[in-house]
């Protein structure tokens, strides 16, 4: 424990300093006991670096071999293995983590909170989350990995047709993220509900802060079905249950419902998040509030809503009858509705802003411009007649790498340029971040855009070679040219990281003159983020303090607080500050715990077993299991009692 | 703006000043008025509706799909499972006067309430055991047949979080003999309560779907 005192300057002389307990971080072991959001927000976004590159290195593999018709880089098990790897990297390990280092680092910081709700649950999600990254990418090394695709289709998956340990690995590594996500939604729902700032009702909640909260009802709800989906199969492969085989009257299609059900709310809890960030980048980049604040939050709504009805879209091929096809195209095309509601809300914040191109702006509107390809392309196969002729080819593929990356990536691009300096203190090269940029944006388009035309061609996806009579070698080679370049272009961001955080600028506060509570605080934050708990009277709260006089120009859900100044303009922490100098305060931030580690490596005990059954025998699964249930409850009934 | 660069100090270098004054700092959550254990519980069980939802919609699906028996219809003793449906439902009731025990800080009253919850949790569970053993000798196995595989695993996962139910009721009971459970945490009895409560509702849609619409 390091004693901090903050002393508040007030009227030129220091009056009564807080005292703030908070722990002192010192050496690589208090990485792994900490309970920090912020640091923990770090850790996620150092890890889904990491795996962003894995995935991105199998992707690479992926394009060389189809650099030439009848390609033998790769052997077609080891290309199914790439494919399958890549996909469930990028989902699960790269964009999803990314975005919980924003949720842990930024939510907190833009509800005027010192923590999240459960830091040491949150502890607990990241290392659930590693435990999972491991235990898909260590099957590598064990066995062979999962190379069923990320879907993983029944009765492809039953240890019949798929005898080796891949699935396992499958199973067992989503179980374990799934155990994460369910976690870290909790404890986010709870924070961003109860943790917020006084004042700082919901219609004035920063967007990001919005778009987490619908992501995290998203996590919640969509989650169980996939959970049940992989218990169902983990019977059928350890139990010999038969859920998905027709010899027993089983059917391989409710595999499909349940994953989908769980898969299409996914594609809104990669996308939405990254929604949120562009609209915190869009409007401080163009000098003006968001354009329609109320709209936006509400079209996220209706998105997430109408994301549990339109699952089957993934399964027109299926042949699910006229009647469902119909009513599930109709739901599709109607989120097209909110969506484009959105992106005309954005350039509406633009529209007549003075808009300054940095490299956080660059890649906001570089997602705007992607996802709205991305997005008709969508619409397009939202129609079961041209779904079957576009579905399982090389267009599909196009379509979700530009909702994909073109929009979720590039809006955690946005993200990383924009919050950066919040994180580490340091500003990014902005001559770098542009080359990052425009090489991406280029490259991009250049490995994608073909592929709409590859795809129409006709060539199938998940294919580990093509003939050259198809006559789609030119455009692959177009498509593997740019995918180097792509890995080119994330070269660049990285050194950027690199040379930024070794000698980068010092980032001031406020580097960006933005517009939300995160920018009220020095960079880095401190551990109890901060001194004072602002009150709120606006949205856009820091605006606000920072020019009380312009806000009844323009009063954006202006009211007076119960109990609170009567004047919404008058500055909240003078406020505060007075009451600071008749009671000297102590905060007291939570301390670091060992027991969220030790309670991943619980579960990771009970999937020890599982793996093992194999080589040992079935009665290895009882004994890892109980060690592992022990060893997880008990961890949390530790942390349950703990000293905070 | 005001906030001053804090100055760190060593461990010890400096000891805080009397803790008297209110924490006039600290933050004055929950925003929405719901303890954050109580909503974390509350959205917990939105998750769980989710997982036995589709857990029960699995068995629907399933229903009369066996190619071969024993069948529900077989094997199925109605009034023996409506006694066992009956006392977990009974452990509601003995949830609830528990917590209306410790809200009156009648903590010797909430003790005896929380275990005859747990014991009655137990006796289901026993009647559960009982079952599955019969229809294990009656030649119903999870790998028999469909009705096999999706009765196990709904029944055998609702049994699961009955098993933690009664767990956790134990260890209120432990805490309250140690003396560390008193009026003022009656919002731990009230969540435990709530995950109760939410099992046992989820029994009554499995008994209804399950047994008494048996075909």
């Amino acid at each position: 424990m390091a004693v901090v005192t903050a002393p508040i300057e007030h009227g030129g002389m220091v009056v009564a300093p807080p005292t703030i307990v908070a722990p002192a971080y010192r050496g690589l072991w208090s990485w792994f006991t900490t309970v920090d959001h912020k640091r923990i927000g770090i850790l996620y976004g150092v890890s889904a670096g990491t795996f962003f590159v894995i995935g991105g290195i199998e992707a690479l593999v992926i394009r060389l071999q189809l650099w030439v018709p009848n390609n033998t880089l790769v052997t077609a098990e080891t290309f199914n293995s790439l494919f399958t790897m890549h996909a469930l990297t990028m989902i699960f390990l790269a964009i999803m983590p990314l975005s919980a280092a924003f949720f842990n680092f930024i939510i907190p910081l833009q509800i005027g909170a010192r923590d999240v709700a459960f830091p040491r649950l949150n502890a607990f999600s990241y290392w659930a989350f590693i435990l999972g990254g491991i235990l898909l990418n260590v099957s590598f090394l064990l066995g062979g990995a999962p190379d069923a695709g990320w879907f993983a289709y029944a009765n492809l998956t039953s240890r019949q047709f798929s005898p080796g340990p891949g699935l396992d690995f499958y199973i067992l590594g989503l179980q374990v993220l799934g155990v994460a996500s369910l976690a870290a939604a909790l404890n986010f729902f709870v924070t961003i509900l109860n943790m917020r700032a006084p004042g700082l009702s919901f219609m004035r909640m920063p967007i990001f802060c919005w778009m987490s909260l619908i992501t995290m009802v998203l996590l919640l709800l969509a989650f169980p079905s996939i959970t049940v989906g992989l218990i169902l199969l983990m019977f059928d492969r350890f139990f010999d249950t038969n859920f998905y085989s027709v010899a027993h009257g089983g059917d391989p299609v409710l595999w499909q419902h349940l994953f989908w059900v769980f898969g299409h709310p996914e594609v809104y809890i990669l996308i939405l998040p990254g929604m949120g960030v562009i609209s915190e980048v869009i409007p401080v980049f163009s000098r003006k509030p968001l354009f329609g604040y109320a709209v936006m939050v509400y079209s996220g709504i209706a998105i997430a809503m109408l994301s549990f009805g339109v699952w089957a879209h993934h399964m027109f091929a299926v042949g699910l009858g006229p009647l469902a096809d119909a009513v599930f195209a109709s739901t599709t095309m109607l989120i097209a509705v909110p969506t484009g509601v959105k992106i005309f809300n954005w350039i509406g914040t633009m529209w007549r802003g003075s808009v300054s191109f940095k490299t956080p702006m660059l890649f906001a509107v570089g997602f705007i411009a992607m996802f709205i390809i991305g997005g008709v392309t969508g619409i397009m196969h939202a129609s079961p007649p041209a779904d079957l002729i576009q579905t399982d080819t090389y267009f599909i593929v196009a379509h979700i790498h530009y909702v994909l990356i073109g929009g979720s990536m590039m809006a955690l691009f946005a993200g990383i340029y924009y919050w950066f300096p919040k994180m580490s203190g340091r500003m990014l090269n902005e001559t770098l971040g542009q080359w990052n940029f425009w090489t991406f944006f280029i490259f991009f388009n250049v490995t994608f855009m073909p592929m709409h035309w590859t795809g129409l061609l006709g060539m199938p996806r998940r294919v580990y070679t093509y003939g050259p009579e198809l006559g789609v070698t030119g455009l692959n080679q177009v498509s593997t040219i740019g995918a180097m370049g792509l890995g080119f272009s994330v070269l660049i961001f990285v050194v950027n990281l690199f040379l930024s955080l070794r000698s980068g600028e010092p980032a001031p506060d406020d580097p960006w003159d933005g517009a939300t509570l995160e920018w009220s605080i020095p960079s880095p934050p401190p551990a109890y983020n901060f001194a004072r708990i602002p009150m709120v009277h606006s949205r856009d709260a820091w605006w606000a303090m920072k020019h009380p006089e312009r806000m009844h120009l323009d009063p954006i859900e202006v009211t007076p607080l119960a109990g609170g100044p009567a004047h919404p303009t008058e500055r909240p922490h003078e406020v505060v500050a007075t009451e600071v100098a008749a009671a000297p305060p102590i905060i007291h931030m939570p301390s670091p715990s060992y027991f969220p580690l030790l309670a991943a490596a619980g579960l990771g005990l009970m999937a020890v077993g599982l793996l093992l059954a194999d080589a040992v025998g079935p009665g290895v699964i009882p004994i890892f299991a109980i060690t592992g249930l022990i060893v997880l409850f008990g961890s949390i009934y530790g942390w349950s009692f703990e000293a905070a | 703006m005001a906030h001053a660069a804090p100055v760190v100090l060593d461990s010890g270098a400096v000891s805080p000043p009397s803790v008297e004054a209110p924490l006039v700092l600290e933050h004055p959550h929950p925003s929405i008025g719901i303890d954050n254990r109580k909503l974390l519980m509350w959205a917990f069980l939105a998750s769980d509706c989710m997982f036995f939802g589709t857990l029960i919609a699995t068995y629907m699906v399933y229903k009369n799909r066996s190619l071969d028996g024993p069948l529900p219809r077989e094997i199925f003793d109605v009034p023996y499972t409506s006694v066992s449906a009956f006392v977990l439902l009974l452990s509601s009731l003995t949830m609830v006067l528990a917590l209306a025990s410790i809200q009156r800080g009648e903590e010797r009253k909430m003790r005896i309430w929380l275990s005859t919850t747990a014991l009655l949790g137990c006796v289901f569970l026993g009647g559960q055991f009982y079952e599955f053993t019969t229809f294990y000798k009656d030649g119903l196995t999870l790998s028999r047949n469909l009705f096999g595989s999706t009765f196990f695993t709904l029944t055998g996962f609702h049994g699961t979080h009955v098993a933690i139910g009664v767990f956790w009721l134990l260890s209120l009971v432990t805490h309250s003999l140690r003396g560390r459970l008193h009026q003022e945490h009656s919002l731990f009895v009230e969540i435990a309560g709530l995950y109760w409560h939410f099992v046992d509702i989820v029994w009554i849609l499995i008994f209804t779907l399950v047994y008494l619409i048996p075909d």
